[in-house]
């Protein structure tokens, strides 16, 4: 089967400006699959390309085999969107957008189910202007789902969310996935992106700068790993610079970081604690994360 | 079709929810006429009873400057609604759906019309029972001019907001471009009196052929007669229409 979105070197400039500079990548059917990066590196840009909301100077898009800028109308019908930004009509009611919504489609489900699924029954009746930022994403997700879409599309869906909301929006996103939809979005958050896709592009200055699920580019990436100790033991620096794949020793009063890249390095190191039988006060093990990746990769954090 | 009229439904009923919407379109302009009747009225008659020569002592003069800046005002109001949405993001998030320009105006537009009738209807009655002179007229016949001619104007206010850049700009422009307009179009002075030039710009412009169009109608003048200014109104629809589709801007 061939891939529900297939990007082949997209190319967007706007007067001296580069948006998006020859970005490839493919979505498979059923995977949930993020641009990442910061703020103004292109992702949105690229998404709207995607959508058929914007049309790319050079290279070409296929989503579900249509090409978005020439066929957008028979692709809006089996797409569903969600804008960065979007607002709707101050005193609309949600049950009035859902079922404006509907009406806008040849085919849709039920609204109240869809409302319901999205916790936002008891919200029917209220206005747009009266919801919470998480209330009103959810019904951006319910009206990008009104169509029963086989692709959905959410531009920076969480932003601005608490951490509550934010997770109880990553599971309805997990939802959409778990019914054999295909979901595309752009995140700046890089623990939304290691929690909820399934792969990922590092998206900076328009260009795509490595792709693959979240743990592939961590390991190509920060395959180093830590391992932070507390042992009171007055030989324990020596002891633990001589286990094997520690490559660096770093000593705070009795407080040991240790790291190494090897594939089993935290294992070698409970080993060596153990052969020496050194008591262990606090023991804890730090995994290499996609900030690590990006600062890395671009030099500077993601929120620079 | 069914998306227009959900759509029309829905802006007009988000409308009314507005704490100056209904109140400001439909109750404020009958205050007013009342208030300003109640107190003219011992010498409006002597002025207006000259009849139809056209102007202030025109006996159309009221109803169709009335009509006239309710028209204006709700193409105002129907240039920042549009603008607000796409600064908002409404029309951007729309385009993501099989939605057409064409029927986001259409709504607009439809909405916009039905609050003009219910002003100018409550204006009219207001009118009989206040209003001593020139209460005999044909009230279809003026209410249907009054629709050819909001509809006209309307799809004029539409372009401006399909052209405008943002709110700053599309509110002042629209006022600025439309107010003159109602000024120029013969209501105070007949343009038979202008200069040649003015007269010939001034001429097919659709507040110039809504003034003659309603100040016929109200003199019980047929509708033959204004076939020219019927057609006028209706190029400029299709015209601005047009052009409002072309250059429609969603963000």
């Amino acid at each position: 089967m061939p891939p529900v979105i297939q990007v082949s070197s997209i190319r967007k400039q706007y007067g001296r400006t580069i948006a998006v500079d020859d970005v490839s990548f493919d979505v498979e059917q059923g995977e949930i699959f993020g641009l990442i990066g910061p703020n103004g590196a292109g992702k949105t840009t690229t998404m709207e390309c995607v959508e058929g909301l914007r049309r790319p100077d050079r290279g070409t898009i296929r989503v579900l085999a249509l090409d978005p800028a020439r066929q957008a109308r028979r692709l809006q019908t089996r797409i569903g969107v969600q804008l960065q930004q979007a607002q709707l009509q101050k005193r609309i009611k949600v049950k009035e957008a859902v079922a404006f919504w509907a009406s806008l489609y040849p085919d849709s489900v039920d609204g109240d189910r869809l409302l319901e699924r999205l916790g936002l029954a008891d919200k029917r009746d209220a206005w747009f202007m009266t919801l919470s930022g998480g209330q009103k994403q959810r019904l951006f997700i319910a009206l990008a789902l009104i169509n029963d879409p086989e692709v959905v599309f959410l531009d920076e869906l969480t932003t601005g969310l608490d951490p509550q909301a934010r997770r109880a929006i990553w599971e309805l996103v997990r939802g959409i996935r778990d019914r054999g939809k295909t979901v595309l979005l752009t995140t700046h958050l890089m623990e939304e992106a290691e929690r909820l896709c399934d792969r990922i592009a590092i998206i900076e200055h328009g260009r795509v700068l490595d792709m693959g699920t979240p743990s592939e580019i961590v390991q190509r990436h920060c395959a180093e790993q830590t391992v932070i100790l507390v042992v009171e033991h007055e030989d324990a620096e020596a002891m633990l610079r001589s286990f094997p794949c520690v490559e660096s020793v770093q000593r705070d009063g009795s407080r040991y970081t240790l790291s190494g890249r090897h594939a089993d390095f935290v294992t070698r190191v409970i080993q060596g604690l153990a052969a020496h039988r050194m008591h262990v006060e606090e023991f804890r093990t730090v995994a290499p994360t996609l900030e690590d990746v990006f600062l890395r990769l671009t030099g500077h954090s993601i929120r620079d | 079709m069914l998306a227009l009229l959900r759509l029309t439904w829905l802006e007009i009923k988000i409308f009314v929810r507005e704490p100056m919407g209904f109140f400001g379109s439909v109750a404020m302009p009958l205050i007013a006429f009342i208030a300003l009747t109640r107190v003219r009225a011992p010498r409006i008659p002597a002025r207006f009873a000259a009849g139809a020569g056209g102007g202030f002592f025109d006996a159309a003069f009221v109803p169709v400057l009335a009509s006239m800046l309710i028209v204006v005002s709700t193409c105002v109001s129907l240039v920042t609604i549009v603008s607000v949405y796409r600064e908002g993001g409404i029309l951007k998030r729309l385009r993501a759906t099989p939605l057409q320009p064409v029927t986001i105006l259409a709504a607009h537009v439809l909405a916009k019309l039905l609050f003009t009738l219910i002003t100018v209807s409550l204006l009219v009655l207001a009118g009989r029972r206040y209003y001593p002179l020139g209460a005999e007229f044909p009230v279809v016949d003026f209410v249907l001019a009054l629709l050819i001619t909001t509809w006209s104007l309307l799809s004029m206010g539409f372009l401006i907001a399909s052209l405008a850049p943002t709110t700053r700009v599309a509110q002042p422009v629209a006022a600025l471009l439309l107010y003159p307009m109602v000024g120029l179009s013969g209501l105070f002075v007949p343009v038979s009196t202008y200069p040649e030039r003015i007269a010939f710009m001034v001429n097919p412009l659709p507040m110039t052929r809504g003034v003659s169009l309603l100040t016929g109608i109200w003199h019980g003048q047929g509708w033959i007669a204004h076939v020219g200014d019927v057609g006028a109104l209706a190029f400029t629809f299709v015209l601005c229409t047009v052009l409002s589709t072309v250059f429609f801007r969603w963000e």
